[in-house]
């Protein structure tokens, strides 16, 4: 299997304190890698990093054999914000088609793409009068437009219903069918078995890494919360 | 240059203003209310109205859409719809001239009403072509554009932007010709208002207004300006960050 993407060597230093130090993470294609950890733990520095908004102090990142942020991925990797990156004065339609806009896509799929998130109703309505767990999913539709080989996912199954979690899980699975690659964070465990490889963080360094089972394998619990502190406490 | 993604972004802005009416009703009543007020202030003394309201013509576009940049794009960059916009395979530029064409296209519309209204019901002189000042004014709008792109990357609150315009925009004013021809102010602050791209606006407006005059210097003048400051304020649109 070949990395989708390959971070080596990442350091991140923020006004003065290590957000990470020499970190590295392979991600395979067509695999969903999941970054569990709190708040805190870095997750969304290193996210930002592969989509190249993050300043690097140090290391080297490639996705797909390019360096991160190079013009030629603009168009391959899309990447959905944990605080809902959208136009709140405009409607979930005139979003959609924006960002669809820009990826150079006709607008023609916009309705399926709101399906998908389970905003089919809601397609008129501004984005500003939408409720968090909606807009969430909004953001998460305007990252799916076009077509994406690498997807990075900053938290998009936050605050949404169970059963609308499962469903974005299997549509992230109908993804990687596709060949596509997703990095997913999430701070919550038990989201950790909907992933196919997991990194455990905790203050920007890996506890721990392997498939779900593997891990608990490892702490030889089952309970993926029990795991995370079991790894932490053996430090 | 991909036009379609400067179009597509044009059309972003413009609708974002359409589901703002109240902003939109503001960009064109509050000219016409503040010519009214000007017009009863002056009320014996036309040749200061005709004066005062005619470079006025020239200032209102800068000031509206200084301050309505200054604020869209800080939201652009709190919101993180700039990250996003910059990740994207648009370009700063594209990116740019799509808010340029939306607010030139706003500025125009605010120019041919203000512009009608104060040559109609207000008696305001033009002696030039009212196409001379709606052309100055959308020019000028672009001024404001620029202005207030750059500005708002040293702004992290609306609240901070908003507080530029005092430091941006009043010396030009008071400095442009508005209050007293430049030619009759103390040297150093005529020389100074001769850095100041609100004054060549004021100029060519006022040449329009008595109809005597080429504006092609003026309009050369600002048009340098504009693509300097688009310039510095491209810059200031950083898809890297800490």
């Amino acid at each position: 299997m070949s990395s989708a993407i390959s971070i080596t060597d990442l350091t991140v230093i923020r006004e003065g304190t290590t957000i990470l130090h020499e970190f590295d993470l392979e991600v395979q294609a067509g695999k969903i890698l999941g970054l569990l950890g709190p708040s805190g733990s870095g997750k969304t520095t290193i996210m930002r990093s592969v989509v190249g908004l993050q300043r690097l102090t140090g290391g080297s990142i490639k996705i797909l054999g390019r360096p991160a942020g190079d013009k030629s991925l603009r168009t391959r990797i899309s990447y959905s914000t944990q605080d809902a990156s959208i136009y709140r004065d405009l409607t979930c339609i005139e979003n959609i088609d924006y960002f669809a806009a820009l990826q150079g896509h006709a607008s023609s799929s916009t309705d399926e793409i709101l399906e998908l998130v389970d905003l089919g109703k809601n397609g008129k309505q501004l984005a500003a009068t939408l409720s968090g767990g909606e807009r969430a999913r909004l953001a998460l539709a305007t990252a799916l437009v076009g077509a994406p080989e690498i997807l990075v996912l900053d938290e998009p199954t936050v605050g949404l219903d169970p059963l609308l979690r499962r469903d974005l899980w299997s549509l992230f699975h109908r993804f990687t069918n596709e060949g596509k690659t997703l990095l997913v964070s999430s701070h919550m465990m038990e989201e950790a078995d909907h992933c196919d490889e997991l990194v455990l963080l905790r203050d920007g360094a890996i506890l721990s890494k392997g498939s779900p089972s593997e891990l608990r394998n490892e702490a030889g619990l089952e309970n993926m919360d029990a795991v995370f502190i079991s790894l932490v406490e053996k430090r | 240059m991909n036009p379609m993604r400067t179009i597509a972004s044009a059309k972003r802005v413009l609708l974002q203003l359409k589901h703002d009416p109240r902003s939109m009703a503001l960009i064109i009543v509050a000219p016409c209310l503040l010519m009214t007020i000007l017009k009863f202030v002056y009320w014996s003394q036309p040749h200061v109205f005709q004066n005062v309201a005619g470079s006025l013509l020239g200032v209102f576009p800068m000031l509206v859409m200084f301050l309505i940049t200054s604020v869209a794009t800080l939201r652009e960059r709190t919101s993180g719809t700039l990250e996003r916009v910059l990740i994207s395979p648009v370009s700063k530029f594209e990116f740019i001239f799509g808010y340029a064409l939306a607010f030139g296209i706003a500025s125009a519309v605010q120019a041919v009403i203000v512009s009608t209204y104060a040559i109609g019901p207000l008696g305001l002189k033009v002696v030039g072509s009212q196409g001379g000042l709606i052309f100055i004014a959308i020019l000028d709008a672009l001024l404001g554009l620029a202005l207030g792109l750059f500005v708002s990357s040293f702004a992290k609150t609306e609240f901070q932007a908003i507080q530029f315009l005092p430091i941006v925009l009043l010396p030009q004013l008071l400095l442009s010709g508005l209050l007293a021809p430049r030619a009759s102010m103390p040297r150093i602050l005529e020389v100074i208002s001769n850095f100041l791209p609100l004054s060549y606006a004021v100029d060519a407006t006022k040449k329009v207004l008595i109809g005597q005059g080429s504006i092609l210097n003026d309009v050369a003048i600002i048009a340098f300006f504009l693509i300097f400051l688009l310039g510095v304020g491209s810059l200031t649109l950083r898809r890297t960050s800490d």
